[in-house]
């Protein structure tokens, strides 16, 4: 990962510690693009596939289909907050109305990713073109998605967007988070 | 003295018999009954749908208007099948859209379904009334959509827990203005908005709906109008609930109850603030079923204040937080009490189990009609186990479920054997049993002795030999369906009754001591059965050995020879 000497750069990059180096926020055509090896090219690439992790990291203790619980049964019966459900709404560059999506039935970022591909599939250019999911939080910034814990992102959530890589750049993203997500050194 | 009857007779005293065994049984006496049985038959059940091929369903049955398919074994509920394994269901509305259009109605049971699928039901079966899907996947809202706007007389659409993709989520607004037969709706699976304007219209129009089951994206205020429009439900799912008890909705919500007098059935209640539920406190002296199990923000205290009222309950599913003291309530206020289910209020958490072997014995000794039991419970005890047998002889299904799989008697520490000996002993009718905890090669003595009714029985972690499944085998006549799991049962009692096989729908074995050389040479010796292995990895890349265990092995009786729709990873010896 070639991070180490990009406090100096210019060129912000918008991945994720541990994700493939993201585009840059202004970044040429030939930066982007950098999908995770082996996946069809997914609509957010800063956003990494958890999913194969999720679901070994079945704790050593636990055996598989164990308790006998349906799966359907299991997805569903996660505990929630009393009273809270989280629609929020999704607007998306170039899509002549919004739509609104609940978090709360999201396990993690992957579903939630997954859901807006889904629910963008019609009002997506076809130039495939890379997008940037980046929500609005209670103190009215714009943050990328997918840097904190997925319950402090539901938590703080008010609004998603969903912008076109190429289109990111005036968007003022929260320097301090940069700032933190290189200090990890990944 | 039969064959002097005329078929017209004989046809006349078979629709008297809508039970598909008996109509089985019938059409063995002789050629004639067989082909009178034949044309008549309307309602045709399929437990396995590789077991026969749709082409020869048609042939012997060509005026069958109902039909029900189950696909993937019971355990794939539990993660253990590949979600590709099959079950695919396309065939058999393909072969039906040509041979069979007079179709009316599909269940399907554990089926791969695809929008295709709907589509070409949609399309192909003019009187199509009613569907069913149960635990089925595949299918978008987009073939709920095709269902909707094309099936003109759709009398019924349920479906239960199944996985769907929503993309568009406008399924709903499908239906036409001239639909108006609707008595049943079911979408509480779903998890994208429906059209709420739309419901609403449809259920204005629809006076026969008797059954409206609501996915989450229903807001209470909706509900309430849904409710004032049809007074008539007899079954209620509300998804979503309403959450201040001082807000009008609730209020107006509180009162369109009072007029629901029909409803005998609520189910739902996704997300549900306990103190709202004085709401539906008018409607539970009349529930027969009440199904809070997906519904995990009501506690104890608000919950048996709920059940006290529901004196005429006869099922219930409800989650371990009602803790054993809450049962002993419903002990107390539903002695009409015939199903309980107690499942866990959080699957993922391996600690934390609330109810033990005293919930169980004070229903059973409040609770004489009980038959039908499904219990995941902390522990349990032999004196318990005894004392339920004797006080509920009436058991059909028992399902007992330890959250630690070994578990032995909790005050003794001995095995189970005793307490499922008894259970088996007293209960002189049960269909279907689910052992778990510390168990031996004693149990299924017991189990082989005594439950000469059983037709479904599922072992996990249990037994020392190859003994306990031979027991199994040899004693229990009517065994249909045998599920094992991570149990020491081998080649020797997996070959040592193989024509028992024949008389049995499907056996499932994973993680036991069976060899890949037993079920080859099991597969050789019985050509009426498939024997398939499944395989995770790569075990069974180039020659295979065949001291080797098998991971996992599903074989079942079949008139068609080995299927031809296996993935990869499925090898049908």
């Amino acid at each position: 990962m070639a991070n180490d000497d990009l406090g100096l750069e210019t060129e912000l990059r918008l991945g994720l510690p541990g994700v493939g180096a993201g585009a840059g926020a202004g970044a040429d055509s030939d930066a982007s693009g950098l999908v995770e090896k082996n996946e069809k090219k997914r609509m957010f690439s800063h956003i990494s596939d958890h999913r194969s992790n999720d679901s070994k990291a079945v704790n050593k203790n636990q055996v598989v289909g164990w308790p006998p619980v349906c799966s359907y049964r299991r997805k569903n019966s996660f505990k929630r907050d009393e009273g809270s459900k989280m629609y929020v709404k999704v607007s998306m560059d170039g899509a002549p109305f919004l739509r609104k999506i609940n978090l709360g039935t999201h396990k993690n970022y992957w579903d939630l990713v997954l859901a807006l591909e889904n629910l963008c599939e019609a009002l997506k250019d076809d130039d495939n073109s890379d997008y940037v999911l980046i929500y609005e939080d209670k103190d009215g910034d714009w943050m990328l998605a997918g840097d904190v814990p997925w319950e402090m992102f539901c938590e703080s959530c008010k609004k998603l967007r969903i912008k076109k890589k190429a289109d990111a750049k005036g968007i003022g993203l929260h320097a301090k988070d940069l700032l933190k997500r290189f200090s990890k050194g990944e | 003295m039969v064959n002097y009857f005329p078929e017209e007779v004989l046809e006349h005293v078979f629709s008297f018999l809508t039970s598909h065994r008996d109509r089985n049984a019938v059409s063995l006496v002789c050629k004639s009954w067989y082909n009178v049985e034949r044309f008549s038959r309307g309602k045709v059940f399929i437990g396995n749908c590789y077991a026969i091929s749709p082409e020869r369903l048609i042939s012997r049955f060509p005026r069958v208007r109902s039909l029900t398919l189950k696909g993937k074994p019971h355990f794939a509920d539990f993660n253990l099948v590949l979600h590709d394994w099959g079950g695919y269901v396309y065939p058999w509305i393909e072969a039906m859209a040509k041979g069979c259009t007079n179709l009316e109605e599909l269940r399907l049971k554990r089926m791969l379904v695809s929008d295709a699928s709907l589509e070409l039901i949609a399309k192909s079966f003019p009187n199509f009334k009613s569907l069913v899907l149960v635990s089925c996947e595949g299918f978008t809202t987009d073939g709920l959509a095709a269902i909707a706007s094309n099936c003109r007389f759709l009398r019924e659409l349920d479906l239960q827990e199944n996985e769907v993709e929503d993309p568009r989520g406008q399924w709903l607004s499908c239906f036409p203005d001239s639909c108006t037969s609707l008595a049943s709706l079911n979408f509480a699976c779903l998890k994208g908005e429906v059209n709420l304007a739309a419901l609403e219209r449809l259920v204005a129009r629809c006076r026969n709906l008797k059954s409206l089951r609501l996915n989450h994206a229903v807001p209470p205020d909706v509900l309430q109008k849904i409710l004032a429009r049809a007074p008539q439900l007899v079954d209620l799912g509300a998804g979503s609930f309403v959450h201040d008890p001082e807000s009008e909705t609730y209020n107006k919500l509180k009162n369109v109850m009072q007029k629901c007098t029909s409803i005998r059935s609520l189910s739902g209640f996704l997300d549900v603030n306990a103190r709202c539920l004085p709401a539906i406190y008018p409607i539970c002296i009349n529930l027969s079923s009440l199904n809070l199990s997906y519904a995990p923000g009501i506690y104890s205290k608000e919950l048996v204040k709920l059940i006290r009222k529901c004196k005429k309950l006869q099922c219930l599913w409800i989650l371990d937080t009602i803790g054993d003291k809450g049962l002993s309530v419903v002990a107390s206020a539903c002695k009409e009490l015939q199903e309980l289910r107690v499942f866990k209020s959080d699957p993922n958490d391996v600690g934390n189990a609330a109810v033990t072997e005293e919930g169980l014995v004070a229903i059973s000794a409040g609770c004489p009609n009980l038959n039908s039991l499904l219990y995941f419970c902390r522990q349990m005890t032999n004196t318990a186990l005894i004392t339920v047998a004797k006080n509920c002889p009436n058991f059909i299904r028992f399902r007992l479920c330890t959250l630690d799989p070994i578990t032995p008697d909790a005050v003794t520490m001995q095995p189970l054997d005793n307490g499922f000996g008894a259970i088996v002993q007293s209960c002189k009718g049960l269909k279907r049993l689910s052992v778990s905890g510390l168990l031996t090669d004693q149990v299924f003595l017991y189990i082989g002795m005594y439950a000469e009714q059983l037709e479904m029985l599922s072992i996990a972690f249990a037994g020392n030999s190859d003994k306990g499944m031979v027991y199994v085998l040899n004693g229990c006549k009517k065994l249909k369906k045998l599920e094992i799991r991570d149990s020491p049962f081998g080649n020797m009692a997996l070959l040592a009754d193989t024509g028992k096989y024949e008389t049995m729908r499907s056996l499932w074995m994973s993680s036991c001591k069976v060899t890949f050389g037993a079920c080859k040479s099991l597969a050789e010796k019985m050509p009426r059965l498939n024997v398939e292995i499944i395989n995770e990895g790569d075990e069974m890349e180039g020659g295979s050995d065949d001291r080797q265990n098998v991971e996992k092995m599903y074989l079942y009786r079949t008139l068609v020879g080995p299927r031809k729709d296996a993935p990869d990873s499925v090898w049908t010896l």
